[in-house]
């Protein structure tokens, strides 16, 4: 083998080799939205469904086929350190049948002198719950905004999926957790 | 060798009339080196250097676990200018295990390892005149530098709580992005981009060289173990290192430009941030010990005068290694809250790890059986390295169990875990290889004596440092604090205690090589005599400045473990 060709075929390999390296770079970027896709889907890490209307009178309907049993959902509310809002449930725990639609109240309250705009950060314990429980419509959903002294009620209409009587990993589970967070929203 | 190849010119550049022997002027041969064997003396000179202030590091960090209380932190503080309040404290106990990591990971084991053996028997054990790319391999060596003077730089500037980065190796957010405010995180995290594409050059370096650059005749699966186990620790920086790039870069942009990979309040998550680390992570921890892997199969072959057991297991044991060491991560973070499912996923894949484990333990010892087995000093640090490795292993099996981790996690059992594997297995290796190959790069004999007083010293030292940590951690003491309930004092004095006798190892270590540079003898090219059989074994020691300019050619007589003998005469 003459050096020519020697050189030419390591320039081959190196160039190879960095494409791989360039490509794994690119999936540790790519693992960003693949990761909050796997969590959305499977409701890994407790991870909520977001369901329509449909979806929740079909799953009424199937509930009440399969005459399930009840849920007592805890609610839990959080700020972060830097959030002036107080922030708390209505209701401390509900009961709720399976495929039932219940709404859930919290109240959160701007201690500061300036408009704050907040997010919310949400899961559910057990985690393994987090695939079963269905919210059609969230504050979480959206930003909001509080005026200063501002007190609003922020409603959160939710369903417990009827398929969470197949999971074994289900059984035993009485009670869930929906927890909640507010952090200051990043500026766009 | 028996024949050499024509007709190849090796030196096809402006050295193509000079001799073998003829060196560049001082600066221009260790400033703007070229050669692989200098780059690999410079290695091994940055390593020594980077393990001696690691190591320092934690001798303060025993001097200060020596009884419960705080003893020494203050003192630092105020050294370094600070106020020495209780926050600060804790703070440089924290700056010094985020150092001593770092140091001993990326500055220390890495250019050790792969940049310093690597380099050096690499090119030598496949019959090459040098690496592919001589210049890029300067270049990874001067980024190792240059991560190395960023990381010490960080400890100099203000990183929240007080002076320097103090996040762990893993630099998990969110304390490194909203609780470190301050420059020195963004130099640790720096520091490691530098070092890391440092590392990315040089494994694509390693896999050209490998690829491309064999002897005639020397198949894949002639090749020398050691050169395998590089082969498959590039591969492994290859595949690892770009996600922990992209990791710590999103690290830097959620601290600096207002991004939120890793932050809640902006939908980013930083449990994701400890997914990518370990992703990267544990290949990391195969990067740190592989290479070890294949000096221990040279050395054991070499004195117990047989070839290695099972060569082909062994290579491809080396290569399962890799593969499988991709997809168990998950087992650093039992605690982050997965389903029992993931656990039962992740305890399952990471004990098949230990499969490929044992079959290299079991062959290295089915290689010792029946042997002629010489206890050189090379040697007995790889009987130690083995017994050593192994008690490990065996932690690591029990750490695995993602119910008894729980237990388990971030105590002095994981603590003492991965010093047997890491401070003790590969620290144990590399002093295995040093040995064996001192005359041969540095073409004077150490002491025997000293070395096998070295390895007796550091054996009952480092014991004594990390075996009462299982018992530590199984009673609850939590890693990463600088105090501890007075109920721990015993077992914390012992371990400091082996600090102490390590250190006194880590004396004679360097008394040897300053006796082997003014009284060792002059080695002969074989010093080993006649288990030694692979390539770097036909040349002078040290080696020529410029070797196999007609290149070795593996005949088909010669198998993976002897590639020097002449051909047997015909019947």
């Amino acid at each position: 083998m003459s050096a020519a060709t020697l050189d030419h075929r390591n320039r081959r390999t190196m160039l190879i080799a960095f494409g791989i390296a360039l490509a794994m770079l690119g999936l540790g970027y790519a693992a960003v939205p693949l990761y909050d896709l796997f969590c959305r889907v499977t409701g890994f890490g407790g991870t909520t469904q977001v369901a329509t209307e449909a979806e929740a009178d079909l799953a009424e309907r199937l509930a009440a086929s399969a005459g399930g049993r009840s849920f007592s959902i805890r609610f839990d509310a959080n700020t972060a350190t830097d959030m002036p809002w107080t922030f708390r449930p209505v209701q401390v725990t509900d009961t709720v049948s399976i495929g039932q639609r219940d709404m859930a109240t919290y109240t959160a309250r701007n201690n500061s002198s300036v408009p704050v705009t907040g997010t919310a950060t949400f899961n559910v314990e057990p985690e393994q719950a987090g695939r079963y429980f269905n919210k059609i419509q969230c504050f979480c959903f959206t930003e909001q905004t509080l005026q200063p002294g501002q007190e609003v009620r922020m409603p959160v209409l939710y369903y417990v999926d009827p398929a969470v009587l197949d999971d074994p990993n289900m059984e035993g589970v009485e009670q869930i957790t929906l927890s909640y967070t507010f952090h200051r929203a990043k500026p766009e | 060798m028996a024949t050499t190849a024509e007709g190849f010119d090796a030196h096809h550049d402006e050295h193509a009339h000079d001799h073998a022997d003829h060196k560049p002027g001082f600066f221009a041969r260790w400033f703007m080196s070229t050669n692989h064997k200098d780059i690999g003396t410079l290695y091994l000179i940055f390593a020594i250097i980077a393990g001696v202030i690691g190591g320092g590091i934690s001798g303060l960090m025993r001097w200060e676990l020596a009884e419960p209380g705080l003893q020494i932190m203050g003192q630092i503080v105020e050294f370094l200018g600070g106020e020495g309040t209780f926050d600060q404290q804790g703070h440089m106990w924290n700056v010094l295990i985020t150092a001593h990591g770092l140091i001993m990971v990326f500055f220390m084991v890495m250019p050790a390892m792969i940049g310093g053996f690597g380099n050096w028997f690499v090119p030598l054990m496949i019959g090459a005149p040098d690496m592919a790319f001589p210049r890029m391999n300067n270049i990874s060596f001067w980024l190792t530098v240059a991560g190395f003077l960023s990381l010490m730089f960080s400890a100099f500037v203000p990183g929240g709580v007080g002076l320097g980065a103090g996040t762990g190796w893993t630099v998990y957010a969110p304390l490194s992005t909203t609780g470190s405010v301050g420059p020195a995180v963004d130099f640790a995290i720096f520091s490691l981009h530098l070092a890391g594409a440092g590392s990315i050059l040089g494994a694509t370096n390693f896999i050209t060289t490998i690829f491309n650059m064999r002897a005639p005749g020397m198949t894949l699966h002639k090749m020398p173990l050691f050169v395998w186990s590089v082969l498959v620790t590039a591969f492994l920086l290859l595949l690892a290192l770009p996600v922990l790039a992209a990791a710590i870069t999103m690290l830097l942009t959620d601290r600096n430009f207002g991004t939120t990979f890793f932050d809640p309040a902006g939908g980013g998550d930083p449990v994701l941030y400890q997914h990518l680390f370990w992703f990267f992570g544990h290949p990391e921890v195969y990067i740190m010990i592989l290479p070890g892997f294949g000096m221990i199969s040279q050395i054991v072959a070499t004195f117990s005068k047989k070839p290695v057991f099972g060569y082909l297991g062994m290579a491809y044991a080396m290569v399962a290694i890799g593969v499988v060491g991709f997809i168990v991560w998950a087992h650093h973070m039992y605690t982050v809250g997965l389903d029992v499912n993931t656990k039962m996923y992740f305890t399952a894949a990471t004990m098949v790890i230990a499969v490929p484990t044992g079959i290299k333990i079991f062959s290295w010892i089915a290689t010792m059986w029946g042997g002629s087995i010489e206890f050189k000093s090379p040697m007995v640090w790889a009987m130690g390295f083995i017994f050593l490795f192994t008690v490990g292993g065996v932690t690591g099996v029990v750490l695995a169990n993602g119910g008894i981790d729980d237990n388990l996690h971030d105590t002095y059992y994981v603590v003492a875990h991965f010093h047997y594997v890491l401070s003790l297995g590969a620290v144990t290796s590399m002093f295995a290889g040093w040995y064996y190959w001192f005359p041969k790069m540095f073409g004077r004999m150490h002491s025997e004596f000293l070395s096998h007083l070295q390895f007796w010293i550091f054996f009952i030292g480092v014991n004594m440092v990390f075996f009462p940590m299982h018992f530590l951690g199984l009673q609850g003491m939590a890693r990463r604090y600088p105090d501890y309930t007075p109920a721990f004092e015993q077992w914390n004095h012992v371990a400091s205690l082996g600090y102490v006798i390590t250190l006194i190892s880590v004396a004679v270590f360097f008394i040897n090589i300053i006796y082997a540079f003014v009284a060792g003898k002059k080695a002969a090219p074989n010093y080993w005599g006649e288990g030694a059989t692979t390539l770097e074994w036909s040349l002078s020691s040290p080696p020529p400045f410029h070797q196999f300019e007609t290149l070795p050619v593996i005949e088909d007589h010669h198998s993976a473990d002897d590639h020097i003998s002449p051909a047997p005469a015909k019947a």
